[in-house]
């Protein structure tokens, strides 16, 4: 299937395709920037945000909007001693590969931007390239502090990626393929024992859980938020960033729960599909269901993360790296090897 | 020369400035050689409570040194009281420990009342006694909720503050501070407990120990809890006795010294006080020591409650009160531990010294003991715990 977004013109679609993913990573990261503050607020006996409105809605919808405003009025600061060029770009680093994962996720029969063979690949790799711009700020800024987080957060790269990448692979395996979209179809024609449509989440439950435990520690959230622990090295890598800098680590934190939740959906929720095995309609009435179902879907998993940032304390980067070793990895070694021997053994 | 200075001699990088080229040297046995870094925690540092500044040498993650600096909160309350009357010291000294008013104000009363040999009336100790466990409460939920956030769980911080809150509230009625209660006066209180005080007390102990069971099931029942905090900043007796430390990081070691059973003041003679103890003495203890400090407590304004006399609120006492010649000292258990007060009189309206032993001063004393050697988000689990207030440290 071709993408909703393909015209005549190569450049008017390449133009289009620019402009909607942009578009869809702003207001994703706004949502569920808006849901954190709300969902968090009120978990924690208070209310979040109430004043800033979009109009005549009040109850803080506006907040990130105007926080937005503010951090684009904010001075952009640049210690003396910073190393000028990478300080600048960083925030950049880190951010573009949020954007380039988006490139690749299917929302829905048709909504994609691109539907590469290699989609998963593409995806988890680009994810890691994260870690460069972490690295870059928390070099260049000159900063004993902004250097221990990124060094932490380099230091945990090592700990998640592995599970992340294994969990991947299993999917991978089960599928038999790479491409992002027909992960969606093969998993929507599972069906266990004959009887029972399931998706990859059911069979491979623990691939899921450590796919999401991972993810986190990816997004640095809470458990893993060492790399920018407030209370012991101020705020890491963002020590010294002001202003709209700042909201770019600040976007990519946001959006990257977006991306990454999506990103699980599709491995192991059934992607736009509402429930195992359904089948929706086709053209435009098929889209916009499956686009809202991945959506919906994205957006509880992201409010679990949320969940996990009121209720964790901080783990220690060592417990994360003895955790990752000595359960994370071996979980995950295990069950592809399971699921290899599953998919060989029954037809 | 200033660090500035020496940045734009050396062409405008820092010494250790990603500008300056990397040198390291590679030693015959193929290690690295690494340089301590030096870090400055504070004075203004999100896990310092205030202005504590702590100098340390970091291998890595390592703390090899730890160095605590005070003074940053230097307020001279000892040599402000040689100029002040005794009604005017009471307002003082609970400005130190902002989070042990009431049980300071008591210290120094009693120190004044026991040089006039004064009688306060039973209602008056009474009442005392109840506040200062309240205070003692309202001071614990500050510590509980901000070492959880400083292991980065966000929540028991805007859960304590709802019971601070309501014990707050409760206090302002009797005594119309919020922060700083200035509700003592030598020889008795400045004024009657309000109508529904009592109703309202008898109310909220239940609350408070019913919340306390909450923060046990959240923080307490955590895996990442235990894993950050138990054989952390493990102190021994010994050492916790050598340094002077009291209260409840004291407590956790396994050590009961408490003014209040030793050295009864007050009412707590006729009263049953729990004293709480842990064995290991880490930063899980310390916690733990923490929170069924509080429902020791709760059941001791129980018992207040159930006690409490009619009667005057207050001793019949001079316009001005003076101490005769003379010295004293007075021990009283402050919620972070023990508290001296000795003042010496020359028989004038002022004293002639008045000099505070206050428990932060010594808990501090013990924090290079503890971090050396232990990790740098370790320093956290046990700075959180040794309980301390910078102005409490500082005076």
């Amino acid at each position: 299937m071709e993408s909703i977004l393909t015209f005549d013109s190569l450049l008017f679609t390449v133009v289009v395709k620019v402009l909607v993913i942009v578009a869809f990573f702003l207001v994703a990261a706004l949502v569920v920037g808006y849901l954190e503050h709300k969902v968090m607020g009120h978990m924690q006996d208070r209310t979040g945000p109430m004043e800033a409105g979009l109009g005549p809605v009040k109850h803080g919808v506006g907040q990130l909007v105007a926080d937005g405003a503010k951090f684009i009025q904010k001075e952009d600061i640049i210690p003396r001693s910073a190393d000028r060029w990478v300080f600048a770009i960083a925030p950049g680093v880190a951010l573009v590969p949020t954007l380039m994962i988006l490139v690749v996720i299917p929302f829905g029969p048709g909504v994609w931007a691109e539907n590469l063979d290699l989609g998963l690949f593409f995806a988890l790799a680009a994810s890691g390239v994260t870690v460069i711009g972490v690295l870059m700020a928390g070099w260049a800024s000159a900063n004993k502090f902004s250097l221990m987080g990124a060094i932490r957060d380099a230091a945990q790269l090592i700990a998640y990626e592995l599970p992340l990448v294994l969990a991947g692979a299993a999917v991978a395996l089960q599928a038999g393929t790479l491409s992002l979209v027909e992960i969606v179809e093969r998993q929507n024609e599972l069906v266990l024992f004959d009887t029972i449509p399931v998706w990859y989440g059911v069979p491979q439950v623990i691939g899921f859980g450590l796919f999401f435990v991972a993810a986190m520690a990816e997004l640095n959230r809470p458990p893993f938020d060492m790399p920018i622990a407030d209370s012991e090295i101020i705020a890491g890598h963002m020590t010294e960033y002001t202003g709209l800098r700042y909201a770019f680590f600040m976007l990519s934190e946001y959006a990257g729960m977006v991306v990454l939740s999506a990103l699980a959906v599709v491995l192991f929720l059934g992607g736009w599909y509402p429930w195992p095995g359904a089948d929706l309609p086709d053209g435009a009435w098929g889209a916009v269901i499956g686009t809202v179902t991945t959506i919906a879907k994205t957006v509880i998993l992201a409010m679990v993360m949320t969940w996990a940032r009121a209720t964790f304390p901080r783990l220690r980067e060592d417990q994360l790296q003895r955790m990752a070793w000595t359960i994370l990895i071996p979980l995950a070694l295990a069950q592809i090897v399971v699921i290899a021997i599953v998919i060989v053994v029954l037809p | 020369m200033t660090q500035a200075a020496a940045a734009d001699a050396a062409g405008g990088v820092l010494p250790g400035a990603p500008g300056e080229s990397l040198q390291v040297e590679v030693r015959s046995d193929g290690d690295l050689q690494t340089q301590d870094m030096n870090l400055n925690i504070g004075p203004q540092h999100p896990a310092t409570h205030g202005v504590l500044r702590v100098v340390i040498d970091v291998d890595g993650e390592r703390i090899v040194r730890a160095q605590p600096v005070i003074g940053y909160m230097h307020r001279a309350f000892e040599k402000l009281a040689e100029h002040r009357d005794y009604r005017q010291i009471i307002a003082l000294v609970n400005r130190h420990d902002w989070l042990s008013a009431f049980c300071n104000e008591v210290g120094v009363a009693l120190a004044v009342e026991r040089m006039m040999e004064l009688e306060v009336p039973e209602r008056a100790q009474w009442i005392r006694t109840m506040m200062c466990e309240w205070n003692r409460i309202m001071n614990h939920l500050m510590f509980v909720s901000s070492f959880g956030l400083e292991l980065g769980a966000i929540t028991p911080m805007f859960y304590a503050f709802r019971e601070r809150e309501d014990i707050q509230n409760l206090m302002e009625s009797a005594t119309g501070g919020r922060l700083h209660f200035t509700y003592t006066r030598g020889g008795g209180l400045k004024d009657d407990l309000p109508l529904g005080f009592l109703k309202a007390s008898e109310e909220l102990v239940p609350l408070v120990r019913r919340r306390n069971q909450e923060y046990r099931d959240l923080l307490l029942g955590n895996e990442i809890f235990h894993a950050r905090t138990k054989g952390v900043g493990a102190l021994e007796p010994e050492v916790a006795l050598d340094y002077g430390v009291t209260g409840p990081a004291l407590h956790a070691t396994g050590v009961a010294e408490d003014s209040r059973v030793t050295e009864p003041y007050l009412k707590y003679d006729e009263v049953d006080v729990t004293v709480p103890v842990a064995e290991n003495g880490d930063s899980y203890d310390r916690f733990q020591v923490l929170l069924d400090r509080i429902d020791a407590s709760c059941d001791i304004i129980e018992q207040c409650l159930g006690n409490l006399p009619a009667g005057p609120f207050a001793a019949k006492t001079p316009k001005q009160v003076k101490a005769p010649e003379g010295a004293i000292y007075v021990r009283t258990e402050n919620p972070l531990g023990q508290g001296g007060y000795y003042l010496i009189s020359d028989g004038g309206k002022q004293p002639y010294r008045l000099r505070m032993r206050t428990p932060s001063f010594n808990n501090v004393q013990m924090i290079p003991h503890l971090l050396e050697g232990s990790m740098l988000p370790d320093m956290i689990a046990i700075m959180g715990s040794v309980y301390f207030v910078v102005g409490d440290v500082d005076r």
